[in-house]
């Protein structure tokens, strides 16, 4: 089976929407309702976040719903069963998102392997180090098809940013400033010059800019210069506030994509 | 066999940068400029002048009579909690400041647990008209106020971490973050010897002193450089690397870390992590690590807030792995209680941090003619409100 990644950005080249939540939050039971009602509501990638303990790239709403989801009991491989059981109900791509140390502790093969037989088709480990994937990831995850996202932000260098185009399979993370996630509700010049820097450079592979993205205004500015975008912390946000949580998402995904 | 950390900033299997890209620039810059900047001579004379004269170095080996009797060896105390500020963190702090200088930095962050790293970090900032931000776990802020107030007179802001158990993993956390929010124009001066490669190296650098003037002390006192045991205690590990740096490779000199038991090692409530701890990953590095099953941080918990780490440098998670060193640990009550002893002994109140070193030498067996330095790494002013609220004494 082809790596549903693949398979997309080879349909769609604009406006590809990417929405993350936390497995697990608000309620342990939550991963699978939220997923199948964002693909119904038009989200193309589904991102679903390992919640770890201390999550140093995320601000504090993100945070939260790491400590929340750890309270409910969530553990990686309820999550991956939770994937799993969504999978068969959804046919976008799944891309995982979480730090190292769980996915160590679980075994990375392990991990791996288990990752693709619940139907994720690729990883997004912010404090992987490029070596330690060519050394301990690489082989695996191009036998299963998996594809293994890198991040690149406004300071990282023009060399390092064809290094990350290299490693990177499915899409490139663009981050959209230097900062921790949720920090801003509109973009600057530096920021537009740095998207416009991403547009005209030659890419393998498709760019997806993330971090900052919270409403139709920055989500459309975003695909103006990329192939989409991805929107967190917003998105924790508005379920934070949820009262009815299918309700709510339905709404989130209109507004964003500017059909409300 | 090696200690120092290899070229791609690993000490064995334990190291290693493992940061978010959002932090790589920041830490490349480091990686790429700490030994060309601080192997200059100018660096150094400034490095060495202010030791010297700001600082108070060298700090004296002092031969503890009543000690050396009540545990029949030679027991010598070296005496950082003579330093300026209190405690050997400020050797750390003024090493990283002239490097933040000579990077052209002009804001400074740090994290703080007891608060000695903070106040010395606030201290040099003060020195050298540096802006200084200190996070500060919520629940450390409560349990060391006087050292928050320190840093406040010294001009710095004192930043509360308030998530996890509000104490020194989230207080790094918080200054971590921090760092990838303002890239350019900040250096993050971190207390110990932990962290993402160069750091650990770094600081052991900079601490290194500790062990280098041992070393001399030692001949000027036994006519003998090496001692039979270092004894020094280790939350991540800054002063016992220190004192341990320049015998890494005298394999006759014993090597004693003593982490802390908290309520005992099987408590559930404790900060030994190599008793208690599996390689992982945390604060960009891999080290030994209190996680469970499931690689989530597990909260560590020490009356002492220097110890209250959940992690190690990851240098010491190798020498425990090649047992180049031993660790031990010692319970709240035990260290408490070394506290007092040391006090009426020699007339010396330790940090309490270092009185979990000093009950080490009730676990320790002794020749008569063994000669131990004991690292006494701090003074105990701060702690006095924790030994008014233990009170047996």
């Amino acid at each position: 089976m082809k790596n549903r990644l693949t398979e997309l950005f080879e349909k769609k080249k604009k406006d590809v929407l990417a929405v993350y939540y936390t497995a697990g939050y608000p309620s342990l039971d939550d991963t699978e309702v939220i997923g199948k009602t964002l693909v119904k509501a038009g989200t193309d990638i589904i991102e679903i976040g390992i919640p770890f303990s201390d999550p140093i790239a995320d601000g504090p709403i993100i945070q939260a719903s790491n400590k929340v989801a750890l309270d409910n009991g969530m553990q990686v491989s309820l999550l991956l069963e939770q994937v799993k059981a969504l999978r068969s109900q959804v046919s976008a791509p799944i891309v995982l998102m979480g730090y190292l140390n769980p996915v160590y502790q679980y075994g990375i093969h392990k991990f791996l392997i288990d990752a693709k037989a619940a139907g994720v088709d690729g990883l997004i480990l912010p404090d992987l180090p490029a070596k330690e994937y060519e050394d301990n990831f690489k082989a695996t995850c191009e036998s299963l098809d998996l594809s293994v996202i890198f991040l690149l932000t406004p300071t990282t260098s023009l060399e390092r940013r064809n290094k990350v185009d290299q490693l990177s399979t499915g899409f490139i993370y663009a981050v959209s400033a230097s900062s921790t996630t949720g920090n801003s509700k509109s973009f600057d010049e530096n920021q537009l010059h740095y998207f416009e820097t991403l547009k005209t450079q030659k890419w393998r592979n498709p760019v997806l800019i993330g971090f900052g993205i919270s409403n139709h205004e920055t989500f459309s500015q975003a695909c103006q210069y990329s192939a989409g975008a991805i929107v967190g912390s917003a998105f924790i946000k508005a379920l934070e506030q949820s009262k009815d949580i299918k309700q709510t998402i339905q709404t989130f995904v209109k507004v964003l994509r500017g059909n409300l | 066999m090696k200690y120092t950390v290899d070229e791609s900033g690993f000490y064995g299997n334990f190291g290693g940068a493992y940061i978010p890209e959002m932090l790589y620039p920041n830490v490349e810059e480091l990686r790429l400029n700490y030994l060309a900047i601080t192997e200059q001579k100018s660096f150094n004379e400034e490095f060495q002048h202010l030791l010297r004269e700001f600082v108070g170095r060298p700090t004296p080996l002092y031969f503890a009579q009543r000690l050396s009797e009540r545990y029949q060896a030679h027991i010598y105390l070296k005496r950082e909690d003579l330093c300026h500020t209190g405690a050997h963190k400020i050797n750390n702090t003024i090493g990283q400041i002239l490097l933040a200088k000579a990077l052209g930095k002009s804001k400074i962050i740090a994290e703080t647990g007891a608060g000695q790293h903070g106040v010395a970090t606030a201290t040099v900032c003060a020195l050298m008209g540096l802006d200084c931000t200190v996070y500060m776990g919520k629940l450390d802020m409560e349990r060391q106020k006087p050292n928050v107030e320190r840093m406040r007179i010294l001009g710095a802001r004192v930043v509360p971490a308030t998530s996890g158990n509000q104490t020194l993993k989230d207080a790094t956390n918080e200054a971590m973050r921090h760092w990838i929010n303002n890239p350019t124009d900040t250096h993050y001066i971190i207390g110990s010897v932990v962290g993402p490669h160069p750091y650990p190296d770094m600081v052991a650098r900079f601490q290194s002193v500790i062990s280098q003037e041992i070393k001399i002390q030692l001949i000027d006192q036994t006519g003998n450089p090496t001692p039979d045991y270092v004894v020094a205690c280790v939350g991540g590990g800054s002063n016992a690397m220190g004192a341990f740096y320049h015998f890494l490779q005298d394999d006759h000199v014993q090597l004693i870390g003593v982490e802390a038991a908290g309520h005992g090692v099987d408590s559930g409530e404790s900060a030994a992590t190599t008793a208690l701890g599996k390689p992982g990953i945390l604060h960009g590095s891999k080290t030994l690590l209190m996680q469970t099953q499931d690689g989530q941080v597990i909260e560590p918990y020490s009356i002492s807030a220097g110890l209250d780490y959940p992690g190690i440098g990851p240098i010491h998670a190798h020498l425990f792995e090649t047992e180049r060193a031993s660790f031990i640990n010692i319970t709240d009550e035990e260290a408490m209680q070394a506290g007092i002893m040391l006090s009426r002994t020699e007339g010396i109140i330790p940090a309490i941090e270092t009185a979990h070193a000093i009950a080490a030498l009730d676990k320790l067996q002794f020749d008569k003619d063994d000669v131990v330095v004991l690292n006494l790494s701090g003074r105990g002013d701060k702690d006095l409100e924790t030994y008014i609220r233990w009170g047996k004494y």
